[in-house]
């Protein structure tokens, strides 16, 4: 009984406080003020550089509807020399949702994605120097997009068409928001990325795809995890200038089945 | 320390049970308005489910018909339920002889609570979907309207109704099997009056939501409810709207916001856009007077936008 006597003070106590205590001395200022950021840089980032910079631009809907289906869009290219952008979500079980390596490629990516709860959503752009420049955004969601079998893992369509690639290379127009002439990519793939923590379904997800030109030469290298989307879709742009021919896709997921595909101008 | 425990912990669970005893009921202020021979409207707000209007953002109606009163559609809580059946037994004494959900979404079916299970009446696929995904529904209320839907729990409508014409007293009704808003979306047509119930086939002035629709379907089912010529049109979420010269407004806008919509993610797809893209497209003049329609359209990219880039992107090759 005392005891919970103290514990009902206890959290009398907590809830008195401010929503968001601050944070300790050292760590750099949260913009967007998650409790679990200081895990988040001791898991991601332990003693390297981490600074929050406004040039990496995470756009995501501030309320998702859909939390299997979270559109998010990570642009770094205002950043020079960005060498690797890894993307998570502060309150998700499965906190890392992909990474991209940028070869030819802008440093810029659009996908999909689970969301278990409400999250911040971050992008971290590591530059030559090694050091992490964070963007990010707070997106709600009523959440269980993790722990939801997929749709495919219900119906044998997958198995037949697992890791069938679909895509489309657009020379764009210069338009608003876009850089002139430069190539856009947009590609789609039969997986059903199961998270491994819905009852009884382990987790089955695509872990690398690599996009190269007509010559060899690496466009971009994507590492996605558990969190990424059924049917994963992905948006690049390719510099103007670059004329690589069709593009090659190839890939594997954690099962060891590969993709093999391409995609033509 | 012991003591003084025990004395506080008495004091929060006295101060918790005197708030409980307090809250009353959330008031939704319903005004039935009469629109037609013992035909009344109960008009919600054009906005989204909020803690402020209780989920009241949409339109229900009751007929009169001298032999029992007809309900369409029973709200988005019970206590809406109860007190839409103390606004009707405020202006009739004749009893409710059936009560209709026009389809499977939540803010239609919710206030089933207050009524006679077995006058409770729905198409069956709308009744397959309450009975699977209406529990799904409830709790995305509870979490967007809050304290209002207090109590609130999926009644299942009992009594499948058939497509064709029933009387009840002086009042010769239609029903019609549509769909394209969900897969089974219910229209009544009343042949006595010239008022045609559409249920969310119809928006008027406020943006048409999309979850399960599919719009081909739709645009289908709009053009029968213009075949009817009615005088009247009850919306789902709206103004009642009325017949101006060959079509209804309110009709002819839905359809036109559906064009506008199905043209826009068709055209941002052969563009190659990322959803994040779509979502932000700016909003010409002609939607941008529909209430909510900057978060509608974002929904409706949501839910539609997969489907028309899967159609932009090219056929699979495979080595």
């Amino acid at each position: 009984m005392r005891l919970m006597a103290i514990a009902l003070l206890l959290i009398c106590v907590t809830q008195g406080m401010p929503a968001h205590a601050a944070p300790p001395a050292k760590a750099a200022k949260d913009p967007l003020q998650s409790a679990r950021w200081e895990d988040m840089r001791q898991l991601l980032f332990k003693r390297q550089r981490v600074v929050f910079d406004e040039r990496v631009k995470v756009v995501a809907p501030l309320t998702a509807e859909n939390a299997l289906n979270v559109p998010i869009r990570v642009d770094a290219s205002a950043l020079p020399g960005v060498r690797k952008v890894v993307v998570f979500a502060d309150n998700n079980p499965i906190t890392e949702i992909l990474r991209f390596y940028p070869g030819l490629s802008q440093p810029n990516l659009g996908f999909r994605a689970k969301l278990q709860q409400s999250t911040p959503v971050r992008a971290a752009a590591q530059t030559a120097d090694g050091v992490w420049h964070l963007g990010g955004v707070w997106v709600a969601t009523a959440g269980g997009g993790c722990t939801a079998a997929s749709f495919g893992s219900a119906s044998l369509e997958w198995q037949r068409r697992l890791n069938e690639v679909s895509g489309r290379l657009w020379s764009r127009e210069p338009e608003a928001g876009a850089a002139a002439n430069q190539q856009r990519l947009r590609l789609r793939i039969i997986h059903p990325m199961d998270t491994g923590l819905a009852d009884g379904i382990p987790a089955f997800f695509i872990e690398e795809l690599k996009l190269t030109d007509a010559h060899g030469q690496l466009l971009m290298r994507i590492e996605s995890l558990e969190p990424v989307s059924e049917n994963p879709v992905f948006t690049l742009d390719i510099p103007a200038g670059h004329e690589g021919g069709r593009v090659e896709v190839s890939g594997r997921d954690n099962n060891g089945n590969l993709i093999k595909s391409w995609i033509e101008p | 320390m012991n003591r003084l425990s025990l004395w506080m912990l008495r004091l929060i669970l006295l101060a918790v049970l005197a708030t409980t005893a307090t809250a009353a009921d959330f008031d939704y202020a319903l005004k039935p308005r009469q629109i037609a021979e013992g035909t009344w409207v109960l008009l919600g707000r054009n906005e989204d489910f909020t803690f402020t209007n209780g989920g009241n953002i949409v339109n229900t109606a009751f007929v009169v018909t001298g032999a029992g009163v007809l309900v369409i559609d029973t709200g988005p809580s019970r206590l809406y339920g109860e007190q839409l059946r103390r606004a009707i037994a405020a202006i009739t004494d004749e009893s409710i002889v059936k009560a209709l959900n026009t389809h499977h979404h939540p803010d239609h079916f919710l206030g089933n609570q207050a009524f006679p299970a077995q006058l409770i009446s729905a198409l069956p696929p709308a009744i397959r979907g309450i009975a699977t995904e209406g529990r799904g529904f409830t709790d995305n209320l509870y979490r967007l309207s809050g304290d209002a839907m207090k109590g609130t729990e999926v009644v299942v409508p009992s009594q499948p109704i058939e497509p064709g014409e029933f009387s009840i007293g002086g009042h010769r009704f239609e029903a019609f099997s549509l769909d394209g808003h969900t897969a089974s979306d219910l229209v009544i047509y009343d042949h006595t009056t010239g008022v045609l119930f559409a249920g969310d086939l119809v928006f008027n002035g406020r943006t048409p939501t999309t979850p399960h629709a599919r719009i081909g379907r739709w645009l289908a089912s709009l053009d029968r409810l213009d075949a009817l010529a009615p005088r009247i049109v009850v919306p789902g979420h709206g103004e009642i709207s009325e017949l101006v010269g060959s079509n209804i407004g309110a009709i002819s806008q839905t359809r036109n916001y559906l064009h506008w919509l199905e043209s826009t993610l068709l055209r941002a797809a052969q563009r190659g856009l990322d959803m994040t893209e779509v979502m932000t497209l700016p909003l010409p003049p002609e939607v941008r007077g529909l209430a909510v329609i900057e978060p509608e359209f974002r929904r409706s990219v949501g839910h539609l936008y997969p489907a028309a880039e899967q159609d932009a992107l090219a056929h699979p090759h495979q080595h």
